[in-house]
């Protein structure tokens, strides 16, 4: 189902990891050269900065507020061994069923089952980037159960047969016109440049979807380990339509999306939306409790929670990159990102796009095939700085690319390195060295070695100086 | 992918999940960069002061805090007042300040008029009911035991009431318990929303306090804050009222 032009993540099998690399260079490249993408992509998130830094502005101290948040999380993060368990029993307790999945399959396994056990027929899903990681609806189409995607734009993106291109901004790359085409030829709708009226549009196809629906997955942004709640964010009410029509309730969590208190997310939730989205809160922040209990109107006669691991308890066996399960998938580093807003999301090839998706893949997927993810940045630090809880994003690919080095040495890297460091460290052979380089810098350029073909593709060298700097300063 | 039954070997994936982040939290992980200390360890210990084996010991959030660093949601009920309606204003709800119920159903009356609203639905509440009497058309009452979605689906507005009302945030806590359910407040094309001038909060801290120490233990099975209409910005970034619940959201105010 998937188009064969447009590169989609890769599926996960080890043949496909390996061709990772090549893949992300391969269409890093080609994206860079799309000047008209790249521009399309830099106006859509200019509206972002406007409203981000104006919902800032209200915070009376915005750096405070990210510490507490950092705090809230860095508490919970490390004490899951004893929070997740409270959760759980909570949760239990509110009517809920916990299932355990250590990995995507046995993930993909339980929603299957208790899609068997409902009988259901017409499955109605809202956001949720976990099924995304597990590839849940692909295992669905394959059993045979229709579903559809209510959030925008990952409907727009089902519609397409493409991934989510960032993972809070799924369809930010895609146009209206192509839009409109997309719907016209699935929808049968008249064309329309209005995306007012595209929104209505799937609006109006939703509305009957919601009341048919037997079952309604969705994913969780938090659980609370004192209430057993899970707490939803959304803007377009699809997340809340899905949790109050369908008969059951199946959401996938991440083991690491505890927090300890209820009273964490005064503080959270208005973070989550400011980074995000500019936004003061999103829209539709719920708290799940279990199904509808007695006296209540309507609701789900069942809710199940699917706590997936999938490699979360590797990332917190390292201290050290611990805090990367902090994450609250906002998309602000993605969204501040140089690299994202050249290469675009689906160049990374990955669930998780952008210099968050860069630190935590190699975790998820291993590092001998994602290590090439870290290189991905260029310090800037810009990630660090738009992290609301304080992840030290730039600072992790960093700890990737040395941990890289250490399991597996690239060996010209190191002659390269050793060669330098001979140079440098004798003045005369500096300065030769310096002299022949000023010299055939000319020489290089016009010859174009294949060594240096695919750099000097988009990049020129500088004009030597005729004097070296030694020179000039000696001269002064 | 296979189709056989669900794996049901939750017991040991439990158990092997549980293990796995036991040993994994074996080391601690340095405390996080912090650049105030303000939300640093207080050493005065109240308000869930807390230690695990070999981790510092964290005041995290104590409930209730100011936490002066946050919007401002307001010190006194006008302030709060006036803030809540700025920021229902930029949120693009529309906000009516009434003196009475009388007031307030002339308010529906006219609404349902001029938007020429064939059915609404409400749920009973001493806010709301006094309100859906004199309604110049249907009306669907949504009720325990005798829901059908397709019925609500097919109102124009619901009109519901509310738990709190947020100042500093511009939100609007509803419950599944005492707010008509849960698709109420989202189905209908239009929401309307009563509530007293008195049910204003500062904070969201203040309104999670609220919701638990009113549910007295045992919570509704949904509560929800919405910040204004539905919205989406998924084409281009473009910002569009209505996605899929509620285009307007229309709050009225009772002194």
């Amino acid at each position: 189902m998937r188009s064969s032009a447009i590169p989609t993540p890769a599926t996960g099998s080890p043949a496909a990891d390996r061709a990772a690399k090549q893949q992300f260079l391969h269409d890093a490249a080609e994206h860079v050269r799309d000047t008209g993408h790249r521009a399309f992509v830099r106006k859509a998130l200019g509206g972002y900065y406007a409203s981000r830094d104006a919902q800032k502005a209200r915070y009376r101290d915005w750096e405070q507020a990210r510490d507490a948040a950092s705090l809230a999380k860095w508490s919970a993060v490390n004490r899951l061994d004893e929070l997740l368990p409270r959760f759980v029993a909570n949760f239990e307790a509110n009517g809920g069923v916990v299932h355990w999945a250590r990995d995507a399959d046995e993930a993909r396994g339980i929603v299957l089952g208790l899609l068997r056990e409902a009988k259901a027929k017409a499955v109605i899903k809202s956001k949720c980037m976990t099924s995304e990681e597990i590839h849940l609806n692909a295992a669905m189409e394959e059993d045979g159960y229709g579903v559809v995607e209510s959030d925008l734009g990952e409907f727009i993106q089902q519609l397409r047969g493409e991934p989510p291109y960032h993972f809070v901004f799924p369809c930010m790359h895609v146009r209206r016109d192509e839009i409109s085409d997309l719907f016209g030829k699935h929808l049968g709708t008249p064309p329309t440049d209005s995306p007012e009226e595209l929104t209505m549009i799937a609006r109006r196809h939703m509305r009957r979807l919601y009341v048919d629906a037997d079952v309604g997955i969705t994913g969780a942004n938090f659980l609370v380990a004192e209430t057993g709640q899970i707490s939803i964010t959304e803007n377009e009410g699809n997340a809340r339509l899905t949790v109050a029509l369908p008969r059951m309730h199946i959401a996938i969590a991440g083991i690491e999306k505890v927090v300890e208190h209820l009273d964490d997310l005064a503080v959270l939730l208005p973070m989550l939306a400011t980074a995000g989205a500019g936004q003061p809160m999103t829209c539709y922040n719920t708290l799940y409790s279990g199904p509808r209990r007695d006296g209540e109107v309507d609701g789900p006669d069942a809710m199940h929670l699917v706590l997936l691991d999938n490699q979360r308890s590797a990332i917190l066996a390292d201290p050290e990159q611990r805090d990367s399960l902090h994450c609250i998938r906002c998309g602000a580093c993605l969204n501040v990102c140089p690299i994202f807003k050249n290469v675009g999301g689906f160049t990374y090839g990955t669930t998780y796009q952008g210099p968050i998706g860069s630190v935590i893949t190699p975790h998820l997927r291993g590092l001998a095939d994602w290590n090439h993810l870290s290189g991905a940045s260029s310090l800037c630090g810009a990630c660090t700085d738009a992290c609301p809880v304080r992840i030290d994003i730039h600072h992790h690919l960093l700890h990737n690319r040395r941990n890289a080095a250490r399991t597996a040495p690239n060996r010209w890297e190191k002659l390269g390195h050793r060669l330098f460091v001979a140079v440098a460290s004798r003045p005369w052979l500096f300065a030769t060295g310096g002299g022949v380089f000023r010299r055939t810098l000319g020489l290089v350029k016009a010859l174009r070695p294949p060594l240096l073909r695919d750099w000097l593709a988009t990049r020129d060298l500088p004009q030597a100086p005729s004097r070296s700097f030694r020179g000039q300063w000696s001269r002064r | 992918m296979t189709t056989s039954a669900a794996p049901r070997r939750d017991g040991s994936a439990r158990d092997t999940i549980l293990a796995r982040l036991r040993e994994a939290l074996r080391v601690p992980a340095p405390l996080p960069h912090l650049k105030s200390h303000a939300a640093a360890p207080q050493p005065d210990g109240k308000n869930g002061s807390r230690e695990t084996d070999g981790l510092p010991q964290l005041t995290v959030l104590p409930e209730q805090a100011a936490r002066p660093w946050l919007p401002d949601g307001g010190d006194t009920p006008a302030e709060r007042l006036a803030i809540l309606v700025e920021n229902l204003g930029k949120l693009r709800a529309l906000v009516h300040r009434v003196p009475d119920l009388t007031a307030a159903a002339d308010l529906v009356g006219t609404l349902a008029r001029e938007r020429d609203w064939r059915q609404v639905a409400w749920h009973d509440h001493p806010l709301v009911t006094p309100l859906c009497g004199g309604i110049p058309c249907g009306t669907y009452e949504v009720r325990p035991g005798s829901f059908d979605k397709s019925a609500l689906e097919a109102c124009d507005a619901g009109i519901t009431a509310c738990d709190a009302l947020v100042a500093q945030t511009g939100s609007i806590l509803v419950s599944s318990g005492s707010c008509g359910g849960r698709g109420l407040s989202i189905l209908p094309h239009v929401h309307v929303v009563v509530a007293r001038c008195d049910q204003i909060l500062a904070t969201l801290g203040d309104a999670l306090h609220f919701a638990r120490s009113r549910a007295g233990g045992r919570l509704p099975s949904m509560l929800s804050f919405i910040t204004g209409p539905s919205r989406t910005g998924d084409i281009e970034r473009i910002l569009v009222l209505g996605a899929h619940g509620p285009k307007e959201l229309v709050v009225i105010l009772v002194d």
